[in-house]
């Protein structure tokens, strides 16, 4: 969005998943140092609620005192609408960075909205990827394209609060003295696979979106694509959810197997970024692996090297998928079947045909 | 290829702690994988040896050990 007005520069199509916000004289009038009376600035609340039910995140990049910012915060009952508040006396670029590293998304998929135009040249000088917002634009930030996800899905309405759930994790795994696999025990996951419903789409088509990084091609699918395919008898549309102690993570995993005469083909398998640590990609190979052996089908898997894409990589070879030949850019991979290992202990596993009403 | 191997477990020990892990033992037969482990194994043997793993060296049997990955980077300094 060009600044000073509140135009969007061109329609770039990209979703913003997260929204860094300054405080003095953008979020509320005034400045919180030199006049605790403060007054929140007229409809932000709304935006920040309605963001929220959009599915998109919201952090600060404010230059301030943390434990006053956060009191006063609090009076107005917003504090905890903000994951990962970065409210110290840094340079923004820098708050933004830590923002977007501690929630692992995108440079390019934050925006921030600041009064200060010399604040804003800041991040967009050593950031140029995150879009900045003049506070003056308030009163339209949620008629923005970039604000406007497709959908809006039950995974989008709980995702600040998936995130929170994520940070009592992580500081649970720092102070955690056992090792890695005893840390996932504790959390005590279950993992639920099925065949996706037709009120899993819309999810799926959100995951296909949102994921780059453990995305075996990179293609996104369109609601009616997924449907077709969720119809289609050559075709599984698999989804997996995934809960722990902490709560629930959501739909996290997806995948799609073309079933022909002699042979699968596994043609997408993706992982939301928040659970690329528990293991669970490897599980839902491991389960296709064993279907496609009880029915006595080859497995082969596609693969498309984007530059983001090397981890989901790894994670075919290190399941003992073999590089059987290249179709332009596509990897065509395949896994003799031979040697599959067990399910680990440390998660607790259904699988479904039919997903039920289930909450996640 | 003593050092690598001290560096080598070093490096896993983070993701091991508890056990002293032999020269020779089959690391993902202790059933712990994920893609994230997996990656930062991979990197790291790229950043600390300074050598390119290519997805031709990207298989599960020149990872499995302390022996096997210190064999990789030795493979990999000759080529």
């Amino acid at each position: 969005m060009a600044d000073g007005s509140c135009k969007n520069k061109e329609e770039t199509g990209k979703n913003i998943k997260c929204l860094v916000w300054d405080i003095d004289n953008t979020l509320w009038n005034g400045i919180l140092s030199e006049d605790k009376q403060v007054t929140l600035r007229k409809g932000v609340v709304e935006v920040i609620k309605t963001l929220d039910e959009r599915g998109i995140l919201q952090s600060i990049a404010s230059k301030n005192n943390y434990e006053d910012t956060m009191e006063k915060l609090k009076e107005f009952n917003l504090d905890e609408y903000f994951i990962y508040p970065q409210i110290n006396w840094n340079a923004k670029s820098h708050s933004i960075k830590k923002i977007a590293q501690l929630i692992n998304i995108g440079i390019d998929t934050l925006a921030f909205i600041d009064d200060q135009p010399a604040e804003r040249d800041e991040v967009r000088f050593v950031l140029p990827q995150v879009s900045c917002i003049d506070a003056g634009c308030l009163g339209t930030i949620l008629d923005m394209p970039e604000l406007n996800p497709r959908f809006i899905t039950e995974d989008s309405k709980l995702r600040r609060s998936m995130y929170q759930n994520d940070i009592l994790r992580k500081n649970k795994e720092e102070s955690f003295s056992g090792t890695q696999e005893e840390f996932l025990a504790s959390l005590e996951m279950v993992l639920t696979i099925s065949s996706a419903q037709e009120g899993d789409l819309e999810r799926a088509e959100e995951l296909t979106v949102r994921t780059h990084q453990l995305n075996s091609t990179g293609y996104t699918y369109s609601l009616e694509a997924l449907r077709t395919l969720q119809e289609s008898s050559n075709h599984k549309l698999l989804i997996a959810g995934l809960e722990d102690t902490y709560g629930i993570y959501g739909k996290i995993g997806l995948a799609l197997v073309e079933c022909k005469e002699d042979e699968w083909v596994l043609k997408l398998l993706l992982m939301s970024c928040r659970v690329m640590s528990r293991g669970v990609g490897t599980i839902m190979l491991n389960h296709i692996m064993r279907e496609a052996k009880a029915a006595n089908k080859k497995l082969k898997a596609e693969f498309i090297p984007t530059d983001r894409n090397r981890m989901m990589y790894i994670t075919y070879k290190f399941a003992g998928f073999k590089e059987m030949h290249k179709d332009g850019d596509m990897v065509i991979f395949e896994n003799d079947l031979l040697n599959i290992p067990p399910y680990p202990d440390y998660i607790e596993l259904i699988f479904r045909q039919e997903a039920t009403n289930l909450a996640f | 290829m003593e050092k690598d191997k001290i560096k080598i477990r070093k490096f896993l020990s983070r993701f091991f702690r508890k056990r002293e892990l032999l020269d020779d033992e089959d690391i993902f037969s202790l059933g712990f994988v994920n893609s994230l482990f997996a990656m930062q194994l991979v990197l790291f043997i790229e950043k600390e040896f300074g050598i390119q793993v290519d997805n031709n060296d990207m298989d599960l049997k020149n990872f499995s050990s302390i022996n096997s990955i210190s064999q990789l980077i030795q493979d990999k300094r000759v080529a």
